[in-house]
């Protein structure tokens, strides 16, 4: 039985030649003169909607109606080495509390690993109703059976609706393997999350190298499996009370069969060049002593970033020549880059344009750069560098920084 | 013990520039110039393959792809490489494939034409991007699977030793076969290909696959009936592309870059 299918009317086509126009993906090809829709269709439906009137048409046949009942509570995997949570974690909690205001459910944690029961007790503070700990010394070291196994045992045994996974290199094993192993749907990385009161999730995640959004739902099966990037959602503030509980569950000798071997744990090389960086804070002409590059490696420590600079500071022997942006440097894309004191010249600008979020500090208000700038600060960087860092430092310990991130929440919700 | 190690790689044929388009006046996508080609991610796979075929005496790599019948032309370019052998599973059953549908139609034809030792997939696709299909393929096909492989360090004909990337740390571990690798950008760096190759290789076939070539017939596994997922619409991304002038008091600005930087999530804890 085919519940949805494309189809062609060939009677409605004006001009056969413009019909392989309309797919981005190529998918309508014209074989001995007539049109056909290959493998490559991703059913993106742009046919039926931008195509000419009538020549496509999404035929869906009426569908049984499916029990999604039985399937009720957001899941959140908890990502960890040994026992330290990852702070994407966290920031699902967050975002499983927000959909659960939308469509009422219970909040749920799958934790995974030995020695965890200490990291399992605070996370309680994070508004989640139960912690389910699967915990034994063959779970020490992250192995794709016995951890698939524990994870398919929770699914199996509490049916939540959706299932949060972390997009990390872990969570991006572990969730397809799931999925798949429930023949049900995994959206990855996506940006956005969005619930119906009916419990239904639109996943908004970019498609087709990032030019277009798809928003991707789940239609007829269940969990819902969504992995999504650290920092996509806001960090949550930790509650003062705990209202959850730890559930401790058993174990199968069986889940331990294994074909890898941990060998070894090896720490990750931390060489770190500017194209990799996700944070960059790049010191221009305006810099005049060596001593002065202080503050922007402060800046770029305190934001977990990397110090670059601009042709003139390399040549005058200020800054290494691998930390040069531009034509004759490196090319940058960072999520965000803090140009200070540079000008904006075209070889400069060739080499950081890509950059997600460009705040430039000037003096300048004519200056080149404020014309490629997201955030354009007009003044001294020698008084506006300062006082950002002194307010970045202070954040760290006080409520300025909490009140400035529920501030944040507010404007997101 | 085996005498061969067979060897698959999984590929993908993916459109040349990752620019598809819309035309803000006709509403209609911008296809000029849209070639196609092997994704790039796939060659460090094919690599791979070919490193351990040259480590191993009697190694033999066979490649599998879905996708139109113009997909040929990766599989092409494989036997210029050094691949032995390619299928393509082609059918118009397969149209409008998920994540879980594109894994259970490759783990099919793997069925049919195997059984394979090692199974070797790309990071990921640049069209597609979701890094999901190796996972999926390995739990389809019952074997353990191992990603973001970044060394091979040792082999025989009956296991490996990997180096993975993890969020914090390397991992080494040893897997016995049958296994799935899913290796990282830059673990070899993959061969050109041979114009001698082309010309011996200029007769080879390339196989189809159909849906009536495969051990699961039932239709509602694959194409569209066979996705779990299903896209609800596509639309342009918001553009964040705001030009902000703060040219008061420095203490002000510095504020104000003070919020943004909070809002833009670059102060939360690191790792």
């Amino acid at each position: 039985m085919t519940m949805a299918e494309l189809v062609i009317h060939p009677e409605k086509i004006s001009d056969l030649r413009q019909l392989p126009r309309y797919c981005p993906f190529g998918a309508i090809v014209i074989e001995n003169g007539q049109p056909a829709i290959t493998a490559a269709c991703k059913m993106c439906r742009l046919c039926v909607r931008k195509g000419p009137s009538g020549v496509f048409e999404l035929r869906e046949s009426i569908e049984q109606p499916i029990d999604l009942s039985g399937w009720n509570g957001i899941a959140v995997y908890v990502e960890h080495e040994q026992g330290a949570i990852h702070p994407v974690t966290l920031e699902l909690l967050g975002k499983a509390g927000e959909l659960a205001k939308v469509s009422p459910q219970p909040i749920y944690c799958l934790f995974i690993g030995q020695g965890i029961r200490d990291a399992a007790d605070k996370l309680l503070s994070y508004n989640v109703d139960n912690i389910f700990v699967y915990e034994h010394p063959e779970l020490e070291h992250f192995r794709i059976e016995p951890y698939s196994a524990a994870f398919a045992d929770f699914i199996a045994a509490i049916r939540p609706s959706i299932v949060l996974v972390g997009g990390t290199t872990v969570g991006r094993a572990l969730a397809p393997r799931l999925a798949a192993r429930f023949r049900t749907g995994l959206t990855a990385d996506c940006t956005s999350l969005e619930i119906q009161p009916d419990g239904a999730l639109a996943q908004i995640r970019p498609a087709f190298g990032g030019n277009i959004m798809a928003h991707i739902i789940t239609p007829k099966r269940r969990p819902q499996f969504a992995t999504v990037r650290y920092k996509i959602f806001p960090m949550p503030l930790p509650e003062v009370t705990q209202r959850g509980e730890i559930t401790v569950c058993p174990l199968k000798p069986e889940w331990f069969n294994s074909a890898i071997d941990v060998v070894e744990i090896m720490p990750k090389p931390r060489v770190k060049g500017i194209e990799d960086a996700e944070v960059i804070i790049a010191a221009g002409r305006a810099i005049k002593k060596p001593e002065d590059l202080e503050m922007l490696r402060e800046l770029a420590g305190l934001l977990n970033g990397e110090l670059a600079a601009t042709r003139p500071l390399i040549e005058a022997g200020m800054v290494e020549p691998q930390r040069q942006i531009g034509l004759s440097g490196r090319t940058v894309k960072p999520k965000l880059l803090i140009t200070c004191g540079i000008s904006g010249a075209i070889q400069f600008v060739a080499g950081m344009r890509g950059s997600e979020t460009i705040m430039s500090i000037n003096i300048d208000p004519e200056a080149n750069i404020f014309k490629i700038a997201h955030y354009c600060l007009v003044g001294d960087l020698y008084k506006i560098v300062p006082a950002l860092i002194e307010r970045i430092k202070k954040s760290k310990d006080n409520r300025q920084f909490l009140a400035a991130v529920e501030k944040c929440h507010h404007e997101q919700l | 013990m085996r005498q061969i190690m067979k060897i698959a790689v999984c590929i993908k044929q993916v459109p040349a520039t990752t620019k598809v388009e819309v035309d803000p006046k006709t509403g209609i996508l911008k296809r000029e110039g849209i070639d196609s080609k092997l994704n790039p991610y796939d060659l460090y796979a094919l690599e791979t393959a070919l490193r351990i075929k040259a480590a191993l005496a009697g190694t033999s790599i066979t490649v599998f792809t879905m996708g139109p019948p113009q997909s040929e032309e990766i599989i092409r370019e494989a036997y210029m490489m050094g691949v032995d052998d390619g299928f393509i599973l082609s059918d118009g059953a397969f149209a409008g494939s998920d994540v879980l549908a594109t894994s259970w139609t490759l783990a099919q034809g793997i069925l049919e034409t195997g059984p394979f030792d090692l199974i070797i997939c790309g990071k990921q696709s640049t069209d597609g991007d979701t890094a999901q299909v190796g996972s999926e393929l390995a739990e389809f096909l019952n074997i353990p699977h191992l990603c973001n492989v970044l060394h091979i360090t040792e082999l025989d004909q009956n296991s490996l030793t990997v180096e993975m990337d993890l969020p914090l740390h390397r991992q080494r571990a040893i897997v016995r076969l049958p296994a799935l690798l899913a290796v990282e950008k830059g673990i070899y760096e993959p061969r050109l290909p041979s114009f001698l190759k082309q010309k011996a290789t200029a007769d080879r076939p390339v196989r189809r696959l159909k849906l009536s070539d495969l051990p699961d017939q039932d239709k509602n596994h694959y194409g569209l009936d066979g996705s779990a997922t299903q896209v609800a619409r596509i639309f342009p991304p918001e553009t964040n592309q705001v030009r902000v002038t703060w040219d008061g008091p420095e203490d002000e600005t510095a504020q104000k870059a003070f919020e943004l930087l909070v809002k833009g999530k670059f102060l939360q804890q690191t790792r």
